[in-house]
């Protein structure tokens, strides 16, 4: 294992590692909207180091259930635990406080548009409080990990879909999360930079980070399990799979 | 007191870092410095309105409260010799201070306001007016009448108890009137406040949603917002105020014009009044703001 980045700690030394509990509990969680039901029946335990792939057709779920995954959508039936806790009795604060440990990195990114990039991707330090980031995290080196170094000070409407999403992913681990989610990280950028981002994830994942990628993209899958024992799950009429060898 | 001192600090200190997350720019916020300096130019004048009154009730009823008048109607040549027994009956009644008889220039000088300066008032059958002054325990008003009527019918004591009441009534009802005014002030400021709060968390939606996001509590994003607006309504308070003030202190003093309402300048003490207007406005902007990212943060996930 690699060293944690962003406490430099070995992976098994690492505070994130260590806890050993289960990072995400699903039983029996479904998800209705509208009347009706757009996830039904999913039960699933996301253990610390996992690296998992969530994949399915257009539609199928993939970020409604990663949106459950951090709490932005209550399932409408079932159990969801986050780091223990019950998602449905939780209050808004602790919701807040949950998110702290999880690092997302959204489809569309979702920066704020009149914020350099270097204080979007400290943006969560502050949030939590961590004013003196500057001394406790070294953001250059962050930037540097994810090759944005020379973009700290632009603003995220002039990054490329390539920087954009590797200035969320560096947004997303800046806190030393214990799972990082991914929603589609690579929906907008070419196989090059896919790569890239891709090396990304599975340095996390071997720094002991769990990683769930929600992705359509067969060819990264492919290509990260010929790197990371990845379990690949697939949506599929409403309902969570364990996806075979075909894929 | 020490926690508006405590608020200020934190308005004017605050956190440089959070303050950044919500963009400067945008007609809510100079929409909300006009609300504050609107609001606060009205205050000084409800605040000045209500103070002038107040000091009118005080004076009429401190200046008049001591003193009473006699009024004697009698034919010219028995004129004198009554007004020197009123006056030697006034000087035997518990209670009288003093009685002296107005001259005719000062009676003159009592209606030429009413009549004019043309009046001969010299050659009109006017009666004659004694002026009571009051011990401060007071003569029994109804003892003296009964008395003035066994000895002296065509005496008439007036001790203003009639008029005066009503008088200081009206003036105190007029700065309640102002005070009135002054919470009504208030609440329109904290109700724009409001307005201007929910667009401007309208306009920073996807702020708000990214704050939320990355695991910002919901005290952390109305933080943001609460101290924006309340600094910019205590800087546009703060220059409502001065340019309020500015005009007030144009306006006659009491002791330039004693006449009802004209003594609408502040004095002494009563200037330190406006210090109070700025916080107390910021202080609002900082609840109805509060009031309104709270209903908007408790709509989002």
């Amino acid at each position: 294992m690699s060293d944690c980045i962003l406490c430099g700690a070995q992976a098994q030394q690492c505070s994130d590692v260590k806890s050993g509990a289960d990072v995400i509990e699903l039983d029996a969680v479904a998800y209705s909207y509208g009347g009706g039901e757009l996830l039904s029946d999913m039960s699933l335990t996301i253990t610390p180091g996992a690296f998992y792939f969530l994949t399915g057709p257009s539609g199928a779920g993939k970020t409604t259930f990663l949106k459950m995954c951090y709490a932005a959508l209550k399932p409408t039936s079932g159990a969801l635990k986050l780091f223990g806790q019950d998602v449905l009795t939780m209050e808004r604060n602790d919701i807040a406080l949950v998110r702290r440990r999880i690092g997302v990195v959204h489809q569309d990114c979702q920066f704020i548009d009149h914020l350099s990039v270097a204080d979007n991707i400290a943006l969560p330090l502050s949030v939590s409080g961590q004013d003196n980031w500057d001394d406790t995290t070294n953001l250059k080196e962050l930037l540097a990990w994810v090759g944005l170094s020379h973009r700290a000070n632009a603003l995220p409407p002039e990054l490329s879909g390539g920087e954009r999403q590797r200035a969320a992913l560096a947004r997303a681990i800046i806190m030393s999360p214990h799972i990082v989610l991914a929603d589609e990280p690579t929906g907008n950028v070419d196989w090059e930079m896919s790569e890239r981002l891709l090396r990304l994830l599975l340095e996390l994942n071997r720094m002991g980070k769990t990683v769930v990628i929600a992705s359509h993209d067969l060819s990264l899958i492919r290509s990260a399990k010929s790197q990371v024992q990845a379990r690949v799950l697939r949506i599929a009429n409403k309902r969570l799979q364990l996806a075979g060898a075909n894929l | 007191m020490s926690a508006l001192f405590s608020a200020l600090a934190a308005l004017f200190v605050g956190d440089l870092q959070r303050d950044r997350v919500v963009p400067a720019s945008g007609y809510t916020s100079t929409l909300t410095s006009l609300t504050g300096a609107a609001m606060a130019f009205l205050v000084v004048f409800a605040l000045a309105l209500s103070l002038a009154s107040y000091r009118l009730a005080q004076d009429w009823s401190e200046a008049l409260d001591q003193s009473a008048t006699l009024r004697i109607s009698a034919p010219v040549e028995q004129l004198d010799a009554q007004v020197a027994h009123a006056i030697e009956i006034l000087e035997t009644t518990p209670g009288v201070a003093s009685a002296r008889a107005l001259s005719s220039e000062e009676q003159s000088d009592l209606l030429t306001p009413w009549l004019g300066v043309d009046v001969p008032f010299d050659k009109l059958p006017l009666p004659r007016l004694i002026e009571i002054v009051q011990t401060p325990d007071g003569f029994d008003p109804q003892g003296l009448r009964l008395r003035l009527t066994g000895e002296l019918p065509s005496a008439v004591l007036d001790d203003h108890v009639r008029w005066r009441r009503p008088l200081v009534q009206a003036a105190n009802w007029l700065s309640v009137l102002g005070v009135v005014a002054i919470g009504l002030i208030g609440l329109t400021s904290g109700a724009m406040i409001i307005l201007a709060a929910r667009a401007a968390l309208a306009a920073n939606a996807q702020v708000i949603t990214v704050l939320r996001l990355i695991g910002a509590t919901d005290a952390y994003i109305e933080a943001a917002f609460v101290r924006r607006f309340a600094f910019r309504t205590f800087i546009g308070a703060v220059v409502g105020t001065i340019i309020g003030a500015g005009v007030v202190a144009l306006f006659p003093g009491d002791e330039e014009q004693a006449a009802i309402l004209t003594g609408l300048r502040l004095s002494g003490v009563e200037w330190m009044w406006l210090v109070l207007i700025p916080p107390i406005l910021s202080s609002i902007a900082f609840s109805a703001t509060r009031y309104a990212a709270n209903r908007v943060l408790k709509g989002l996930t």
